[in-house]
């Protein structure tokens, strides 16, 4: 009888046994924080600090007691609002911009991708200042425009549109011209539609950053009700001296978009990171 | 349909002449194509007609109109294109449809042009068909429907039989020709392959380094080529050419040095026995390599160092290495000047 290949010594290196203890090691010291996080948003006050993975007397009292304060879920949708608006924003400007340096040839095209790209060097922190003061001075200080403003173009999604756009071949764009499309119909009905992998890794990483996002919403409002859900579970913790269950439980229920869109995109998520080489 | 006129037709990328000032005139209905090697400007004439290129000089007109300034889908021409650009997010049916788009036609209308489409070009079972679920010859009818749907007044190929394998090239090269005699749309086809010129065109354009060298039928250009290139690149395989010091020609105009003598390989016989036929070439040389075809037999001879074809006919098949004879009858040679490579005359 011969060997079935998942049990051929190929399969059974040491080389590889190594490499899967180490990312099962990898794997686990990734999760653990998360199956922290719903195990002591499981636990009562008193167990918070019993270390134990599974509680002992679980309870979705918190759950329970979250989703009843009515600003939780206030916040929950501000997010949702400011995600889904910042990406949708993402998914039309950058495809248009990155359409534009891929396929048009113009005085200055190679300035304009060079000036977008160099603002990604650029850290966050140090365009907090000029975004403030620039809201300051247009009077969208604590609103959702101020949120969400500095997210509503991306140097880095104009970069990643732009590489798949070059692989969209002249000959699609150049038959619909013939066959009477203007330029934009051109870019929505034929462009578009073939670059829908780096689309939807865009659409991700976009949202799944603007939903995690903590620093400028913090920064950029003051009322409670325009609170982003990091930024009010923060202060949940400020004023309920540091409820872990509370917040662990908060963080559960905000954990749950990101968790589903990584589940259901996770392919589209691998080939958009391989695809552009970058990082998430 | 439409006549299509250029008149000193130029394309400059910078500095780089493409196209230098190339003078023709499509007739109304007529099939046009557009034949050279690689980088003689073909491509790019095409593209200018098509609106895919600015005109950098002279004019370009569509019927009656000067169109040198219009957008493409201003020009009322379909292209098809070698890729097939047949867009692989929509069905067969939505590709053929995508060329009326823009149109103002009524739903019914289109419906009926796509089906009408479909049948022709023998797709009416594919119509619901993603592009990933066809072969070539397939994908390169759709990109040929959605360019008839629209009824254009010229259709425009480029190159459009370079991606599939051989016997589906002369199918689609029959086909193309049908789809031209039942629709008698002005046509011009861009190809770097003569068979296809010789079998579709009603007349051939000969380019070279964004020249026209000749303009003629199929037959003229393979009868009476007006110089080297078209002679060499006109007929398949190449003619032959030897220097005149290499021949022995019974009447030559020239002196031998400054000539180069030019035989189609099938006007070059080699036979088994000698024949008192009168012939006006007469070449020996060592048998290098031969190609039974069935009927004839493509043989490769080396005559003092220069390569040429001759065919043996009667199903006589020379052994590679013998030393043959060949001849050509009158008429059938072609005197070149060596150095302006134009015609002198045949003999």
């Amino acid at each position: 009888m011969t060997d079935t290949p998942a049990l051929s010594h190929a399969n059974i290196r040491p080389g590889r046994i190594i490499i899967w203890t180490l990312l099962f090691i990898g794997g686990l010291i990734m999760i653990s924080p998360l199956l922290f996080m719903f195990s002591t948003s499981l636990k009562t006050a008193d167990q918070v600090y019993d270390l134990r993975l599974i509680p002992a007397a679980p309870t979705l009292a918190n759950y329970i007691s979250v989703l009843a304060d009515g600003r939780f879920m206030r916040w929950f949708l501000n997010s949702m609002f400011v995600a889904v608006t910042v990406t949708i924003s993402n998914c039309f400007f950058d495809s248009l911009v990155g359409y534009t340096l891929a396929k048009f040839e113009f005085r200055g095209r190679y300035f304009v991708f060079i000036a977008i790209l160099s603002t990604l060097m650029i850290p966050t922190e140090m365009l907090v200042i000029p975004w403030y003061l620039m809201s300051s001075q247009l009077g969208w200080l604590d609103s959702y425009w101020g949120i969400m403003f500095p997210g509503m173009m991306t140097a880095f999604g104009t970069f990643l549109m732009k590489q798949f756009f070059e692989t969209v071949p002249n000959n699609f764009i150049e038959a619909a011209r013939v066959d009477g499309l203007n330029e934009f119909q051109i870019w929505w009905k034929v462009a578009m539609p073939l670059v829908t992998p780096a689309l939807s890794a865009l659409a991700i990483f976009t949202f799944l950053g603007n939903w995690t996002a903590f620093f400028w919403p913090l920064i950029v409002t003051t009322s409670k009700e325009l609170y982003t859900l990091p930024v009010g579970l923060s202060s949940f913790a400020v004023e309920q001296s540091i409820q872990w269950e509370m917040i662990m439980t908060g963080a559960a229920i905000a954990t749950l978009p990101t968790l589903i869109v990584f589940l259901v995109l996770q392919r589209y998520i691998v080939r958009g990171v391989m695809l552009a080489g970058l990082k998430g | 349909m439409s006549t299509i006129e250029l008149t000193k037709l130029i394309k400059r990328y910078g500095k780089v002449e493409a196209v230098k000032g190339i003078d023709l005139a499509i007739a109304d209905g007529e099939f046009v194509v557009f034949v050279g090697p690689s980088g003689c400007g073909k491509s790019t004439t095409l593209r200018m007609i098509a609106g895919l290129e600015e005109i950098s000089g002279g004019t370009l007109r569509i019927g009656d109109e000067v169109v040198n300034e219009r957008e493409p889908k201003q020009r009322n021409i379909a292209m098809v294109f070698q890729n097939y650009a047949i867009y692989p997010h929509m069905t067969v049916r939505q590709n053929i449809g995508f060329g009326l788009y823009t149109s103002k036609l009524d739903k019914a209308e289109k419906n009926r042009r796509i089906e009408e489409a479909g049948r022709i070009l023998g797709l009416e079972a594919l119509l619901d068909r993603r592009p990933a679920a066809l072969s070539g010859g397939q994908r390169q009818r759709a990109a040929i429907g959605r360019a008839m749907v629209r009824n254009p007044s010229a259709f425009l190929f480029d190159e459009p039989l370079s991606n599939l394998d051989a016997q589906l090239r002369s199918q689609m090269r029959i086909e193309i020709k049908r789809l031209h005699q039942r629709l008698k749309t002005t046509t011009v086809y861009v190809t770097h392959d003569q068979v296809e010129a010789m079998t579709m065109a009603d007349r051939i354009v000969v380019m070279r380094d964004g020249h026209i060298l000749q303009v003629g039928t199929p037959t003229e250009l393979y009868e009476s080529p007006v110089d080297m290139f078209t002679a060499r690149f006109i007929g398949s395989p190449s003619m032959n050419l030897l220097p005149g010091s290499k021949c022995s020609i019974m009447a030559s105009t020239a002196t031998e040095g400054d000539i180069l003598i030019g035989v189609r390989p099938h006007d070059l016989i080699a036979r088994a026995t000698a024949t008192d036929e009168k012939t006006d070439l007469s070449l020996t040389g060592t048998v290098t390599a031969v190609e039974p075809l069935g009927p004839e037999t493509l043989v490769h001879l080396d005559i003092d160092g220069t390569a040429i074809i001759a065919t043996a006919k009667d199903k006589f098949v020379p052994a590679v290495g013998s030393t043959l004879t060949c001849t050509a009858a009158r008429g059938s040679l072609y005197l070149f000047d060596a150095k302006t490579e134009k015609l002198l005359s045949r003999s």
